[in-house]
């Protein structure tokens, strides 16, 4: 029954050598899908290559469903796994920000590691400059600390905040999914560009 | 480069909704065997943590947000499941790179901007994605990729703000791109 750590099935340690191999795979999948290429990321703003919707929205789904289909066989124990907390107002403005520093930047924190593996130098300094970015909002943060905790919502699920079943929420994210990616594939064919 | 050649290249990328599920599945992983999802910007945390600690062991009590973090990392931030995590995104995107021979030293960016404009809007943007992954505690990974897959409400909203955020702002930075 999982979640294995949280059970104590196994050990702190064994946990921490699973998160390494847990990385591998993570990084494996991020680079073979074109992800350390800031030129294949922002595709997707300018409809020429909708990979990150694809993978991004495909990947949710898949984890998603395999949580809740893992929970109805009773191999999971729900309670027990992390649900980010929704602190309404840093979410929206942190989320803006971030978005800023992904059409300027080009990649987003994972995706810049994956870049920087394979030889990106303009990945490299997107990495100089999350750090300078961690530790500028620690050096200020004084000044965000309010904001920071402003409007905390508890840990809601976005099924629950609207009325709904997990299931039927789910089964909604997938069509809206397949929708979007309908879209994709008509904006990679109207907006393409052979090299880049 | 000529048509042929793109394909070629294009075909050595996993197909993206192969590539999602194979994504998925290591989410789904990372949730069952650790109760928690992915991530990527906590790292960098841990590091600047640790930094700061090295450099001036009283400078971190004078930053609550870092001494926070470092309490709650029983004494040592970099002992944390997510540094572990993405020293291993780096070795598997460095294998994948590898096997796919795309291990090259290479500033990438559109033949109509200068490597120099490129960088520099790199560093600007690495800046702001540090600076609000902090604010919206996790990135694009963290919480918008892990918080949907648990149906969280801020995780999606997160990822709204994101994708939304950077379409509204795709035209001025057009020049960039494309």
């Amino acid at each position: 029954m999982g979640p294995l750590a949280p059970y104590e099935i196994i050990s702190e340690n064994t946990n921490f050598l699973l998160a390494f191999f847990i990385g591998i795979a993570f990084g494996w999948v991020l680079e073979s899908s074109g992800f350390s290429s800031s030129r294949k990321l922002a595709g997707i703003f300018y409809g020429y290559d909708a990979v990150v919707l694809k993978v991004f929205f495909t990947g949710a789904i898949t984890c998603m469903l395999g949580l809740l289909f893992m929970s109805l066989f009773g191999w999971i124990d729900l309670d027990l796994v992390y649900v980010n907390p929704t602190y309404l107002t840093s979410a929206i403005i942190g989320g803006v920000i971030m978005g800023a520093g992904f059409i300027m930047g080009g990649f987003c924190p994972g995706t810049s590691f994956c870049g920087a593996a394979i030889g990106k130098i303009d990945a490299m300094v997107f990495v100089v400059g999350l750090f300078i970015g961690v530790y500028g909002f620690a050096f200020t943060y004084g000044w965000w600390e309010k904001l920071y905790y402003a409007n905390y919502l508890g840990e809601p699920k976005l099924s629950e905040a609207l009325g709904m079943k997990d299931g039927l929420f789910g089964l909604l994210l997938i069509i809206v999914a397949l929708g979007m990616f309908v879209v994709a594939e008509w904006a990679e064919k109207k907006f393409p560009r052979e090299e880049y | 480069m000529s048509n042929s050649k793109t394909e070629e290249r294009g075909r050595r990328y996993l197909n993206p909704y192969v590539g999602g599920v194979l994504l998925g599945l290591v989410l789904l992983a990372a949730n069952f065997i650790s109760g928690r999802g992915l991530g990527a910007s906590g790292a960098v945390k841990s590091v600047v943590v640790t930094t700061i600690e090295a450099v001036d062991k009283d400078a971190i009590n004078t930053m609550p947000f870092m001494a926070d973090y470092a309490e709650s990392h029983s004494g040592s931030p970099m002992k944390s499941w997510l540094v572990f995590e993405m020293l291993g995104v780096i070795v598997g995107g460095f294998l994948s790179g590898a096997i796919a021979g795309r291990l090259k030293l290479k500033v990438e960016h559109s033949p109509k901007i200068t490597s120099r404009r490129r960088l520099v809007f790199a560093l600007m943007g690495g800046v702001l994605f540090g600076f609000g992954s902090q604010l919206g505690r996790g990135c694009t990974s963290g919480s918008a990729l892990s918080g949907m897959a648990v149906l969280s409400m801020g995780g999606f909203i997160t990822m709204m703000a994101i994708f939304g955020t950077a379409f509204a702002l795709a035209y001025f930075f057009r020049r960039n791109w494309i």
